[in-house]
């Protein structure tokens, strides 16, 4: 194999490169300058996210282990966005004092895991991609036990930790009955000669299982509030869109390239599990106080509509899912930098200190309402845009009844997301959250989402992109 | 840039402007700029409607423009009006106008006020100048989801209830809609080719029956929704007594017609079959609602619970007469809606200019009004007439047109729903009149109430407007019931193409 056919691992490949290179910088930078460590990664993160974007070769490597074409890379991009903007939206965390000792450690690690996300997407064989999981999934357990000292952070790791333990043995449990009846881990190769016997759909459902618990889809989806809540803020955020947005990612292109030929069976499934996941986690979200729970449930939500995309197994689905998760990055993120920004000034985090928010922070009221309309599916923002096209995937193949529950839920979610607004906008406040200015880092992060939300949904041109990378089944 | 565009394009910049200044008095200048110009430019495209017409354009919409937005989902930002949606359009400059001046003492938080104000507008203004169902769809959300704000920051009494009421249903309707916008784009090329959101185009095929009766209820309920289809109407009570009075006028005067517009244009245009099938039930849904709304307002103490309900009962006879499906009934409808939207401002108006002065809107507080405040009591009284039918006024016109039209069905079913609904003009005579006579003409009954002051400027400049609209339509109904006879015909004959009845 040629030099130049390494190439095609653009993405893992500059990744690492930063991973070095913040590993060097900690080995040789003086300990009261490690704050420098923040600006030199974000810049090198910022400069990979733009080549990102370059024309890339797609192909095969490693006897098709590794596979690269447009829209995987496109996913990867999508991913590296999110990153970039939680990174940026963690700056103003990662400078306080608790944390100096640990910058390198968070930036190493979260790269780690992106890089595991991107050899996931890129992979054509089972071991390709469960290595990729795995790497994807054990750096985000350290992260979450990241703030040591309080109790519930340690205890967001450990449990990440076991269910991922847990997620990951069933998933390899349904993969080895596939490789028993079929003798191979090529998706190619499974893709032809899957037959539909009845072992191979119970290694298949095993397989969907393991995948619901690392997309958080209901009944698999007990572990989210709690490490959501335990975790840090930022890291709650990036594993509530990035993991999961690169977890929807291959598992759609599982269902659609190595799957084909069940897709009734997994039509089934997926419809049952998104009535649950939209419902449940629409009526848990009700009841939360604190934010960090809420928005997990909320994110658990939007898991249930992203699965609509899924279960046409249409070419605008996929498109649809695509979009939709780099809608939900901006609107997501949007959400959890408020809600970061604000705990850093002030350490609140509960939706009744929220009361009155817009009178003293305008700006910062007006993106979560933004981010949250966002989120429920508001015209004219995009998250309006990405909800209509993932019910018009739906509605293409008939899935009318579907459609139908997805709608009435976004009215459930549009009565929990109007509750924060109404804290922020209507509610007075004896002892409201104190005025205050964030970084310049953390208002950036927040332009680029707030642009993202508005600008993403009328950009038609970028739909138009993303659905001729798309393909069905 | 075409005139059509320039009605969302002048809300916009309105709103652009309003955030750039930092005075309270440059802001509302600012908004009656804005909604000014968008008054004289309705003008305008009612003048040049008519220009357009006269040379003998005989195309089914005017001033069409297309252009292509989503590729696949195939979504055009598509525009085009016809004499009901001119008719419509210039109801809401002249209701935003209006509105303006009557919110002109606002002071908490004015600037965000006006913004949501004239978002809410500009929702309204895209709706009818759409042509394509998506497009269509989003200024329909984008109209209602400001409601929230509106009424829950500048609202009174159980304000956060209200709002979340009013905006929790109004969105389930529109997620009904939703799913039948779906269910129509997908059943809009039964010969395979493209599937369209174009209205003008769904209305040239058949969409399937199986498929109609499926979408039609979607679409009708959702849209009903809005126009206080009963039992769906409760969330306008509350809502509209809660509002903010600018609010509630452009709510009942405007918002509330959207549910009637779409009902109209979307459900029976695209799907006439199933809704000459399925009519009875709404029918006699609608019919509870006309009657029953005026029954709600007899017993109400509370001036904006009298007239919500009152809204409710008129809505809902604009829903009748369009599920009557015949021309007089559907000209009837569309002049209801202008001769209820401009009535129903100018009452939320007045009702709103009486709170202000003696705080209060129970009717049992208050008396004998008419000698401390002649000017607005006198048009309170000219806006009860109007609402009870008063011929010379553009209820009267209205309200004979749809009951004829309705008339005109020979069955007994329809006689008889037809002579419940007229029953409710008798009874919105009880309401208004009993409000007339112990609030402007009873004995005084506080003294507070001796010193009150008249209509200042602006007041008056809001109440004229909508008097001068109303008594228009009433003196001169001729031009408005041309304008939408003409354009009604199209729709006339597609619902005749497949003989309902």
């Amino acid at each position: 194999m040629s030099p130049d056919k390494f190439l095609i691992m653009r993405h893992e490949l500059l990744l690492t490169a930063v991973v070095l290179v913040v590993l060097i910088a900690e080995v040789f930078s003086h300990p009261d300058k490690k704050g420098k460590i923040i600006t030199l990664s974000v810049i090198c993160f910022g400069i990979i996210t733009a080549l990102g974007f370059l024309p890339s070769a797609e192909g095969e490597i490693f006897g098709g282990m590794y596979v690269s074409s447009g829209s995987r890379l496109m996913m990867k991009n999508i991913l590296n966005i999110g990153v970039m903007l939680v990174f940026l939206q963690s700056v103003d965390w990662l400078r306080k004092a608790e944390n100096s000792d640990k910058i390198s450690e968070y930036f190493i690690l979260l790269i780690s895991t992106l890089i595991g996300m991107n050899f996931m997407i890129s992979s054509g064989h089972f071991l390709m991609f469960y290595i990729g999981l795995e790497l994807a999934t054990i750096p985000i357990a350290a992260l979450a036990a990241f703030d040591k000292y309080r109790n519930n952070s340690a205890e967001a790791g450990i449990k990440l930790i076991l269910i991922s333990a847990l997620s990951s043995g069933i998933l390899l449990y349904g993969l080895s009955m596939i490789y028993g009846t079929l003798g191979t881990f090529y998706f190619k190769e499974i893709a032809v000669s899957f037959s539909n016997s009845n072992l191979q759909i119970l290694g298949f459902i095993y397989f969907f299982t393991g995948m619901a618990f690392k997309i958080s889809i209901v009944p698999f989806h007990l572990w989210t509030a709690d490490v959501y809540e335990g975790a840090p803020i930022n890291i709650t955020a990036y594993l509530s869109v990035i993991s999961k947005g690169a977890a929807v990612f291959i598992f759609i292109i599982v269902l659609f390239t190595v799957f084909p030929v069940i897709i009734a069976t997994w039509q089934k499934a997926i419809y049952l599990t998104s009535i649950l996941t939209m419902t449940i986690g629409n009526l848990f979200a009700i009841r939360q106080q604190n934010l960090k729970r809420f928005l997990a449930f909320s994110s658990i939500s939007q898991a249930g509509y992203i699965l609509l995309g899924f279960i046409g197994g249409n070419q605008l689905g996929m498109a649809s899912v695509i979009y939709y998760i780099l809608v939900y990055i901006f609107s997501n993120l949007g959400a959890f930098g408020v809600v970061l920004a604000i705990s850093n000034a002030s350490g609140k985090e509960n939706i009744d200190d929220y009361n009155g928010l817009y009178h003293t922070n305008p700006k910062l009221s007006l993106i979560m309402m933004l981010a949250l309309f966002s989120l429920a599916g508001i015209p004219p923002v995009a998250g309006y845009f990405g909800k209509f096209f993932l019910f018009t995937a739906a509605a293409e193949k008939g899935f009318y009844p579907l459609v139908i529950i997805a709608v009435l839920n976004t009215i459930i979610s549009l009565y929990y997301y109007l509750l924060i607004v109404k804290a922020m906008f209507l509610l007075k406040n004896e002892s409201p959250i104190e005025k205050f200015k964030s970084s310049m880092y953390t208002r950036f992060a927040l332009g680029l989402c707030v642009a993202g939300i508005v600008v993403t949904g009328f950009a038609s041109a970028l739909f138009e992109f993303i659905r001729n990378l798309s393909f069905g089944i | 840039m075409d005139i059509l565009t320039l009605f969302v394009v002048i809300p916009v910049l309105t709103m652009t402007a309003i955030l750039f200044v930092r005075d309270i008095k440059h802001v509302r200048v600012a908004a009656a700029i804005g909604m000014g110009i968008q008054l004289i430019l309705a003008a305008v495209l009612v003048f040049s409607y008519l220009a357009a017409r006269k040379a003998g354009a005989s195309d089914e919409m005017l001033f069409v423009r297309d252009y292509l937005w989503f590729k696949n989902p195939n979504i055009h930002y598509a525009i085009g009006v016809d004499g009901i949606s001119v008719a419509m359009i210039s109801l809401t400059s002249i209701v935003v106008f209006a509105g303006i001046f009557a919110s002109w003492e606002v002071e908490f938080l004015t600037k965000e006020f006006f913004v949501s104000l004239i978002l809410l507008a500009t929702g309204v203004f895209g709706f009818f100048i759409s042509i394509d169902l998506f497009t269509m769809f989003l200024f329909y959300e984008l109209a209602v989801i400001p409601m929230y704000l509106l009424i829950g920051i500048w609202g009174s009494g159980p304000k956060e209830y209200s709002a979340m009421k009013l905006t929790l249903m109004l969105m389930g309707g529109s997620a009904l809609i939703l799913a039948g916008l779906l269910g129509i784009y997908f059943n809009s090329a039964p010969d395979g080719g493209q599937f369209t959101f174009n209205i003008l185009e769904i209305s040239k095929i058949t969409i399937p029956i199986s498929a109609q009766r499926l979408f039609f209820p979607l679409t009708f309920v959702g849209f009903g929704v809005l126009g206080a289809l009963f039992p769906f109407h409760t969330w306008s009570p509350d809502g509209h007594a809660s509002a903010p009075t600018a609010v509630s006028m452009l709510h009942a005067g405007v918002l509330m017609k959207l549910g009637g517009y779409g009902a109209f244009r979307v459900a029976i245009f695209l799907m006439p079959e199933a809704a000459a099938e399925l009519s009875w039930i709404f029918i006699i849904l609608t019919a509870t609602s006309v009657v029953y709304g005026a029954f709600g307002a007899i017993v109400q103490k509370d001036l904006k619970y009298i007239n919500a309900y009152s809204s409710v009962s008129h809505c809902g006879l604009v829903l009748f007469a369009i599920l009557m499906m015949n021309q007089t009934a559907l000209n009837g409808a569309v002049i209801q809606m202008i001769s209820h939207g401009l009535m129903t401002a100018l009452f939320f108006a007045l009702i709103g200019m009486i709170y202000g002065r003696t705080h209060t809107r129970m009717i049992s507080e208050m008396g004998g009004l008419m000698k401390v405040i002649p000017f607005l009591s006198v048009c309170y009284v000219i806006a009860g007439l109007a609402s009870l039918g008063l011929p010379g006024l553009s209820g009267f016109v209205a309200e004979m047109t749809i009951f004829v039209g309705a008339f005109q069905h020979t069955d007994v079913f329809h006689r008889v729903v037809t002579i419940v609904a007229v029953s409710s003009i008798v009874i919105t005579a009880v309401y208004i009149l009993r409000v007339v006579a112990i609030l402007l003409l009873g004995p005084t009954t506080d003294e507070h109430h001796e010193h009150l002051t008249d209509a200042k400027w602006f007041e008056k400049v809001s109440v004229v407007t909508l008097i001068g609209s109303v008594a228009g339509i009433g003196l001169a109904p001729y031009w408005l019931s041309t304008m939408i006879g003409t354009s009604m015909q199209p729709v006339v004959e597609k619902i005749l193409s497949v003989n309902p009845f």
